[in-house]
């Protein structure tokens, strides 16, 4: 690959993350977008382009999910089009929009996630249950905890990992979570708290898992003239990647996420990044439940097989050590609207990176960083490298 | 702005709903693959596939091979017996209300296969005693009451 | 198409040399669409009023032949031209060639009726892009994207613009921007638009400015639009001729253009075309679309 163009992030956008918001989807796109436009004082004329990600049409109950809520993206008379790749959605989003910017066609394009996952009743857990295969799979009677029981059981018995170090990952987001103004409900748990709560499907329990949430999130990208002209401050987007492996799960050994690696290695390349561990000052790895951080961890190859847990128990990933990761309390600790909470970690990374964070920025002077997101039937790995 | 609603506020009406319940039915295609695979387990058989290619045998049999994109045309007989590469105890429908028995779930590994397996279920033995790498064979519902399901086989159990 | 417009940036940025894109439809397994389609209204404002999504279509199709002039018996000559074209094509469904009727009872929402809906069907469609080197290694005959553009209008039912398909006129127009098509009338010798509804290739060959807003109807009356005529619409017979598939309709319309372009369309060939236009309709409740226009020079 020769990639031409250099594409930047000049604004972001949260709304907060709430369980059950009043807004309707659009509603919250609308805020969202308003708040991107605003940090960088851009009007919605001057968007040439959009591109928008929500995962499940299910959870907001709308068919052609994307098309309902254009409007309140911005979108009306606009070049508009809709993402999806499951939970990798949100981190895909600025790769879509990404695109647009670097094709040469468009000047700018505005990356919309939104996600109104408490319309779905009684829980939209249920709506997973059509992720399943529909002819050999659904007749079990599965659901969604399955998936990530299966995955973490592989795991922690692949490399001996017990449950408390894995425990401890949701202390450290939902406590980082505190510090982050989008968070649904920033409470800081112990240790203890997590390994007492109720086991769901043995080993994920209660606490082990993001809270469902509603909101949306928006990023505005530019190519580099017009970036230089909204800001003295863009943050690049130097590396893309994504890598899908086959729908047969069953046929995959779940204790490392291959695709994860292969979506890093094609954005580390086109960063230039030879020696992640080194290169990379923090990371936002996709976190839904608490050993995914250090599964996507490993799978982004910032330490060795295995290696995340004692990384994470070494206080080495929180916001003063070596190697923040999820400095913003990640969906543990901010909430989990699918597609909102993986461009919620490229707003992070927009923000570390200009020294915008707040009382989460983290020790040093970050300059590259990497975001991640992962869905679909445990398939897709989706990467993101910025750079101020 | 991400106005906060509680369940409370819904059930009292202090906010006006619209409810609204899709029904959608599908009758799918099981495809050439599965559609054998299915007539195999009725008739009590585990049924797989082999890419001439690169060698790979696989259940859930396929007609192409995904790795070498290429048609997959060899039919084999399985073994009904595996080994469990992973597993879990869940206590929870999917609608998150409990359930006193719960479900063993598990990635059953088939013999004969170049790591390949399939989703199942685990009985005849207590959750506490399940381990991964654990050998279990299938347990079938009698031929009589076999329709062309995965549930032909009731579940996968221990190896004595 | 939007995958194929997405595909192409993708190769414009620089990130790939070859992308294969695919679209299928597999209609088949749904028991009945109606509440598929249903399921896409707004749920608070147009769900409740238990309509079937159909109804959008009739408001549509009244305000158009309203507005243009054009009537019900011009769009069974869409209807009948697009039979007629898909007799030449080996990939056509090979449904009932069903005569249209006049009974009251295939009235769908006025003023639509079943003959002027294409039928559903099920397929797979791949169409492999080239950075330009690339392209010119593997074939002597790459056809060029010349342009490509989409657009969205509003959503809403309420605040829609129902006169004209204007999210073809906007995606056109980014399409003829890139492809420096100025007069596309004379520029464009043929053209594959959606059809998912009869009327529908009415609106969207005025939209893409292929002929002047409500003149279509008499452009079809005078065989302009014929295979043999000036400008060919559907030579492929369209989703009225070949099958409605779904999300993958705009990727069969690129198909063809290409076939004919190669000039290897067979019994349907449109003779010395040049450059030809695709459109795809994203299907109710949208009004969205994209555009594509491709080239053999």
């Amino acid at each position: 690959m020769f990639v031409k163009k250099r594409v930047a992030v000049v604004g972001a956008g949260l709304t907060k993350f709430v369980r059950r918001a009043q807004e309707t989807g659009k509603e919250l796109a609308f805020e969202a977008v308003r708040q991107a436009l605003d940090s960088c004082n851009m009007r919605i004329q001057d968007i040439d382009s959009v591109a928008l990600g929500s995962a499940p049409d299910a959870f907001d109950g709308v068919h052609m999910k994307g098309e309902y809520l254009l409007d309140g993206a911005g979108a009306w008379r606009k070049p508009y089009s809709r993402n999806f790749v499951g939970g990798g959605t949100g981190v895909f989003s600025p790769i879509h929009g990404w695109f647009h910017v670097a094709s040469g066609l468009y000047d700018t394009c505005l990356v919309v996630a939104e996600e109104k996952m408490s319309s779905c009743l009684p829980h939209p857990q249920a709506a997973f249950l059509t992720i399943f295969d529909n002819m050999i799979e659904r007749q079990l009677g599965p659901n969604l905890i399955w998936i990530f029981a299966l995955e973490m059981q592989r795991y922690m018995h692949r490399h001996k990992i017990p449950k408390e170090q894995i425990a401890q990952v949701a202390v450290k987001n939902k406590r980082n979570a505190l510090d982050h103004p989008s968070a649904q409900i920033a409470r800081a748990v112990t240790l203890q708290d997590i390994l007492d709560s109720e086991v769901l499907a043995w080993p994920v329990q209660r606490l082990d898992i993001s809270p469902v949430s509603d909101g949306a999130a928006a990023v505005i990208l530019a190519s580099e003239d017009v970036a230089r002209r909204i800001t003295d401050s863009p943050v690049w987007i130097d590396g893309v990647g994504w890598n899908l492996d086959t729908t047969y799960w069953t046929n995959r050994d779940l204790y490392f996420p291959r695709y994860v690696a292969n979506a890093a290695r094609m954005a580390y390349e086109m960063a230039g990044i030879s020696n992640p561990r080194k290169q990379i000052d923090f990371a936002e790895p996709y976190d839904p439940f608490d050993y995914k951080e250090l599964h996507h961890m490993e799978g982004l190859l910032l330490c060795r097989k295995g290696e995340a847990p004692k990384l994470t128990a070494e206080g080495v990933t929180e916001r003063d050590g070596r190697l923040p990761i999820c400095p913003s309390g990640g969906l543990l600790g901010v909430g989990n609207p699918i597609a909102a909470a993986g461009l919620m970690k490229i707003c992070e990374l927009f923000w570390q990176l200009r020294g915008e964070a707040g009382k989460r920025q983290v020790a040093g002077d970050p300059r590259t960083a990497v975001a991640q997101a992962w869905g679909d039937l445990m398939q897709i790995g989706t990467v993101v490298v910025m750079r101020s | 702005m991400g106005t906060s609603l509680k369940e409370d506020d819904i059930e009292r009406q202090k906010v006006l709903t619209v409810a609204y319940r899709p029904k959608v039915k599908y009758a799918w295609a099981t495809g050439i693959a599965i559609g054998r695979f299915l007539m195999g387990l009725r008739a009590g058989e585990i049924l797989g596939t082999k890419c001439e290619h690169c060698g790979r045998v696989v259940v859930p049999p396929r007609t192409f091979c995904e790795w070498c994109f290429k048609e997959s045309n060899t039919w084999v007989k399985l073994p009904d017996t595996g080994i469990v590469n992973t597993f879990s105890i869940c206590y929870i429908t999917a609608d998150t209300t409990r359930v006193k028995t719960p479900l063993i779930p598990a990635v059953i590994g088939i013999d004969s296969t170049t790591n390949a397996g399939f989703l199942h279920l685990i009985g005849g033995v207590k959750p506490e005693d399940v381990r991964i790498d654990m050998r279990v064979k299938a347990v079938w519902l009698d031929a009589s009451e076999r329709k062309g399901s995965i549930t032909d086989i009731k579940y996968f159990t221990p190896l004595k | 198409m939007y995958s194929l417009a997405i595909a192409h940036m993708q190769i414009l940025a620089g990130l790939f040399d070859i992308v294969a894109v695919e679209a299928h439809s597999k209609v088949s397994d749904i028991v009945d669409i109606s509440p598929v389609y249903d399921l896409a209204l707004d749920p608070i404002y147009t769900r409740p009023l238990g309509l079937n999504a159909n109804f959008i279509v009739g408001l549509e199709m009244n305000r158009y032949l309203h507005t243009s002039g054009a009537t019900s018996q011009d769009c069974k000559k869409v209807v009948e031209k697009n039979r007629r074209n898909a007799i030449s094509n080996d990939l056509a469904i090979k449904s009932a060639n069903s005569k249209s009727s006049n009974d009251i009872s295939d009235s769908i929402s006025y003023p639509l009726t079943r003959n002027d809906v294409a039928p559903l069907a099920d397929g797979a469609a791949v169409v492999v892009l080239a950075v330009e080197d690339a392209a010119k290694n593997l074939r002597d005959d790459p056809i060029w994207i010349k342009g490509a553009g989409w657009a969205s209008d509003s959503p809403t039912l309420e605040t829609r613009d129902w006169d004209k398909a204007t999210y073809a006129e906007l995606a056109s127009k980014q399409a003829y921007r890139q492809a420096k098509v100025r007069d596309p009338a004379r520029e464009i010798q043929l053209a594959e638009v959606d059809d998912t509804y009869s009327y529908k290739e009415l609106q969207h060959t005025e939209a893409l400015g292929l002929t002047s807003q409500s003149s279509a109807h008499q452009m079809l009356g005078q065989g302009v639009f014929d295979l043999g005529g000036r400008l060919p619409v559907n030579p492929s017979g369209g989703s009225i001729g070949m099958g409605h598939t779904l999300e993958m309709s705009g990727l069969v319309r690129v198909v063809e253009l290409v076939k004919q372009l190669r000039g290897d369309a067979g019994k349907h060939q449109v003779h010395d075309a040049q450059t030809g236009i695709a459109l795809a309709w994203r299907g109710i409740p949208t009004a969205s679309g994209a555009v594509v226009v491709l080239g053999n020079r």
